[in-house]
């Protein structure tokens, strides 16, 4: 079997499942973010009382936070009284950053862990090699409830990655480069697998940078198979369970394999207003750009805000670009106060905000009519950042430091 | 959930993303109506008000990609539209239409076919469209995804397990 498989077989009591087959699944852990309100109406809705297990269930407060009207404050209170009511421990306000972020640093996630929750970047989970896939809000409270959720198996991809990245080619220029060869929908249902040799020598954030993106293919789920990067990770972390490391069987079954070579790829850049609409750099140097963002669960961990940091370090951003600096946790934010990387961004001209999701949710940030952000998120949609007259390219912290400096769309191989 | 659904189609393309369908700004909302008035809006100020007048929506692949939000299914329920038929769904919306009690039809050969103002019938019960004369097959839906439509999502299959 493929991790999907024996995960789902797992947590549904089979001793083993195949492709297209429907299971009743019981879920390790459910989150839920700055949507956990809705989910809590719908319970109050059904009149039910009890939940299945409290310490499956995970709250994080990250998409508008802190509060920007009343409504969220009160839609944000009422999450928090839930969380009080049902003695909910794995609650996360709106201090700690971005959920998936905030799950994995604290220990929440396991490989093999089957994880549903109210977001699509749930796939996430893979980096670790756990099943994360998003459900929507009723469907959690579905869960909360039941303990348990209809899933079909899913059919599984291989992607074998060769060779290696060149220098200033990273995670997300290789996701980029995927999303528009296969299209928002070339993974659509399917779990993918990523291998190679240099897999092992990734860290765990460029990890979570490909399972991340493997949504905007449309996976259900993505997976690193665990291994020595995984363990090094979760150590100090998770600490109160054992776990397994699941990975595919050498027989197990694959729809199809796609192979990459990883030295002929350079850094890539999704145009607006798909991510699939990617080009290599060179086809789109010079564009004009209005504002930058370094942020999202896709690439605003640690090592990304470094990857900048070590672009800008000594230098100025262009006076007519706004840099915004949205740290993925309350963790990473930290780290990099004490190491100088913030001081770095900052003096560099970039402005900082609190941990958590921020301009890529539409949160701060909004573009006015003709402007246009570079941005390190995972979706350039329409409308996303405000204005549907504004334009959003996506690119790798690499590419956004090197073109915040110029003012212009930057190869950053050329600094 | 009608076992017939007729009405006037309006025509999408590709990849609709759910941020197209209702922005990430009005997810503060859940109710129907609040989300319908600003659903499509990025595709113009008066889209919301012209897509009221259409019953069902015929999409090309990928129908509903992108976010997870549950309200991408509720504010086409609020616009009025009683189904969605496309060539393929993202896996998210599928769900979420479901369980919002949104008749969803995956029928790869309607899209190129029709044109926008077609009068369409659904024939749920024997998987069948009618559009122009001509028919196309689509596959049943299972039992159990039936009854989640016909009691109008899971939140009231929810409200009746819990008084059981």
């Amino acid at each position: 079997m493929t991790i999907a498989e024996k995960i789902l077989a797992r947590t549904s009591g089979l001793q083993s499942v195949s492709p297209g087959q429907i299971v009743d699944a019981y879920p390790d852990l459910v989150m839920s973010h700055t949507a956990t309100w809705r989910s809590v109406s719908v319970m109050e809705k059904a009149g039910a009382k009890k939940l299945y297990d409290p310490d499956r269930i995970a709250i994080v407060l990250d998409h508008i936070a802190p509060a920007k009207t009343e409504k969220n404050a009160a839609d944000q209170q009422k999450s928090r009284n839930f969380a009080r009511q049902y003695g909910i421990k794995k609650f996360y306000d709106i201090d700690a950053g971005i959920a998936h972020l905030v799950l994995m640093e604290a220990g929440h996630v396991a490989p093999g862990d089957l994880i549903v929750g109210t977001d699509s970047h749930c796939t996430i989970y893979g980096s670790l090699g756990a099943l994360g896939t998003g459900i929507g809000y009723t469907e959690v409270t579905s869960v909360w409830i039941t303990g348990k959720l209809w899933m079909k198996v899913p059919e599984t991809v291989r992607i074998q990655l060769n060779g290696n990245f060149a220098k200033n080619v990273y995670a997300k220029d290789l996701m980029l480069h995927l999303i528009g060869k296969l299209g928002a929908d070339g993974c659509t249902y399917e779990s993918v697998e990523f291998y190679g040799d240099m897999v092992s020598g990734l860290s765990v954030s460029e990890r979570m940078t490909m399972t991340n993106l493997a949504m905007e293919m449309g996976v259900k789920c993505a997976f690193v198979p665990p291994d020595a990067k995984t363990k090094e990770y979760l150590a100090g972390r998770l600490t109160s369970r054992k776990y397994e490391e699941i990975r595919s069987d050498p027989d197990a079954k694959f729809s199809r394999e796609i192979a990459v070579d990883l030295g002929k790829l350079e850094p890539m850049v999704a145009c607006p207003h798909e991510v699939e609409n990617t080009k290599v750099i060179g086809e789109v140097v010079g564009t004009q750009i209005d504002q930058v963002f370094l942020g999202s669960c896709a690439n605003a961990k640690y090592e990304d805000l470094v990857v900048a940091a070590d672009i800008l370090k000594g230098k100025k951003i262009h006076p007519n670009v706004r840099f915004i600096i949205t740290p993925g946790s309350k963790e990473i934010m930290l780290a990099a106060i004490k190491s100088g990387v913030l001081s770095t961004l900052i003096e560099s001209g970039g402005t900082l905000t609190n941990p958590g999701c921020g301009a890529c949710a539409g949160d701060g940030g909004i573009l006015a009519d003709g402007e246009v952000c570079l941005s390190t998120a995972n979706r350039n949609f329409l409308g996303r950042m405000g204005s549907s007259k504004a334009e959003i390219y996506l690119c790798s912290p690499a590419t956004m430091a090197a073109s915040a400096i110029r003012g212009v769309i930057s190869d950053p191989r050329e600094l | 959930m009608e076992n017939v659904i007729r009405g006037r189609a309006y025509k999408f393309g590709d990849n609709i993303n759910s941020d197209i369908i209702i922005p990430g700004r009005y997810l503060i909302y859940i109710e129907p109506e609040k989300l319908a008035e600003h659903a499509f809006e990025v595709l113009g100020a008066d889209v919301p008000k012209k897509l009221r007048s259409y019953d069902i929506f015929v999409a090309g692949r990928n129908f509903g990609c992108g976010s997870a939000r549950e309200q991408a299914a509720t504010a086409i329920i609020g616009l009025g539209v009683k189904a969605v038929i496309a060539s393929s769904f993202a896996r998210t919306f599928y769900r979420n239409a479901i369980n919002s009690g949104l008749p969803i039809i995956e029928c790869p050969s309607l899209h190129e076919a029709v044109r926008e103002d077609d009068q369409i019938e659904i024939d749920i019960a024997r998987g069948v469209i009618q559009c122009s004369s001509k028919q196309y097959a689509f596959p049943k839906f299972p039992d159990s995804v039936r009854k989640l439509l016909e009691l109008g999502g899971l939140a009231e299959y929810l409200k009746q397990s819990v008084s059981t």
